[in-house]
């Protein structure tokens, strides 16, 4: 019963994306001072508990980090498998299907990555992304609590992708998958680990842009849509915009 | 002996245009130009006000920082008077040129090597490129967009870091300033002014 509450809720909105995504651009912000409220918040949270557990992740020995990465991305892999599917992109199911399995048990846990060793090179995809293969528009752009950077479109794709992740579906959904389940405290260690594994990665780059950055939130809006259009088309577009430079 | 002096400085000038002066083909110049600013970032005898002098030197002559500002600026270029577009430009190269050695004064060695090119037109070719940091980081994969309308003297207008375009994203930073000040290039100006003096 529940599951259908929330299904009709995401239809609705889904509706609403498709109705407003033919004239509302990513760029266009769904309610900026409220957004803009929001990311204060999550740069306060990030400078009192994401940077220092970031900085202090860092100091860990790189076999322990290299392996902590490697354990969450095999767990994310599995959200890839059923997008890769929707997409029609067979040879991404395989590249993901075949990497969570070697990895999980040649590679112990996913602790290690053989996969990559013998060119299994998966593609990292979500509802979001997929919905775009569809055609469907961004929507405007908000920033959520904790979560950050998102669009209408790709907000719906996070609570979609609880539905048809695997490992959502073992731990806080709290089902049986060949035997195996989970709790919600799995699914938020390890969605968590990922989180702060991401911002350790890129601590020296989000240091060069806050200290370079006139709008850090602008800057910030900018590398978000650029990089899920990018995940979404594969391109790297604007070329008429710099042809048009010169006349 | 006042020849001699001449002559002295002639040799100096020359070979300090030599030292500047890369290949006119993309991918010479864009693997001549990274590995000569490696190797005197991660050069040791070096303190961080010479670094930050010749990133300021290499990117006035190889980086095409007027149509950058340009771009940046989106369609206020085309309705703004010619005198805010020189204080724009003005005032943007010396954002551009106190960003880009902030960022790169820290730098740690890295090892550079070209991966290919792709001729966009008569005017652009994008060179790729991989740098993998030598403090065992994950490689870096960027792309550089060279501008070659002269041909004899290709310029740097944009720089792809895994998908993430520079240009791209200053411009929409500024497009986000100006249109919460009515679209007054003046405050723009004051902004970049102020991050200059910082």
């Amino acid at each position: 019963m529940k599951f259908f509450k929330n299904l009709k809720f995401i239809l609705s909105i889904l509706l609403l994306i498709n109705l407003t995504s033919t004239k509302t651009m990513a760029t266009e912000e769904c309610f900026e001072g409220v957004s803009r409220s929001i990311f204060k918040f999550n740069m306060a949270f990030d400078d009192v508990i994401l940077e220092p557990l970031a900085r202090g992740y860092n100091k860990l020995p790189e076999p322990i980090k290299n392996g902590t990465s490697n354990f969450t991305s095999n767990i994310s892999i599995l959200l890839s498998i059923p997008n890769s599917l929707l997409q029609g992109n067979i040879s991404q199911v395989g590249h993901s299907a075949g990497s969570f399995l070697i990895n999980s048990t040649v590679g112990i846990l996913g602790i290690l990555n053989p996969a990559e060793k013998i060119g299994l090179k998966p593609h990292k995809e979500d509802v979001g992304q997929t919905l775009g293969t569809y055609g469907v528009g961004t929507g405007c752009y908000l920033v959520l609590p904790i979560l950050g950077p998102s669009t209408a479109r790709d907000s719906i794709g996070l609570l979609a992708d609880t539905f048809i992740d695997p490992f959502a579906h073992v731990t806080i959904r709290e089902n049986q998958l060949f035997g195996i389940s989970g709790s919600d405290l799995d699914y938020y260690s390890v969605k968590g680990t990922t989180v702060i594994d991401f911002r350790a990665d890129n601590d020296k780059n989000f240091s060069s842009l806050e200290k370079n950055s006139i709008d850090l939130y602008s800057s910030l809006k900018s590398i978000y849509l650029q990089d899920r259009e990018n995940k979404v088309k594969n391109s790297i577009g604007d070329e008429n915009e710099w042809g048009n430079l010169d006349n | 002996m006042k020849r001699i002096g001449v002559y002295l400085i002639s040799i100096l000038f020359f070979f300090q245009s030599n030292l500047l002066a890369y290949s006119s083909n993309p991918k010479d110049f864009v693997n001549e130009l990274v590995n000569d600013a490696i190797s005197k970032l991660a050069d040791k005898n070096f303190n961080k006000e010479e670094k930050a002098e010749f990133i300021e030197k290499i990117a006035l002559e190889n980086v095409d920082i007027n149509a950058l500002g340009l771009y940046t600026l989106g369609e206020l270029r085309k309705s703004s008077s010619k005198e805010d577009i020189l204080n724009y430009q003005k005032s943007f190269e010396k954002y551009f040129l106190k960003s880009l050695t902030s960022r790169l004064t820290d730098y740690s060695s890295s090892n550079f090597g070209i991966t290919g090119e792709d001729k966009k037109s008569a005017n652009y070719t994008i060179v790729n490129s991989m740098i993998s940091p030598n403090d065992g980081g994950p490689k870096i994969k960027i792309d550089w967009r060279v501008y070659t309308k002269n041909p004899e003297k290709p310029l740097i207008r944009d720089l792809i870091v895994e998908g993430l375009s520079l240009a791209r994203t200053q411009k929409e930073e500024f497009a986000s300033i100006l249109s919460s000040n009515n679209n007054d290039i003046k405050i723009l100006i004051t902004k970049l002014d102020e991050f200059s003096k910082k």
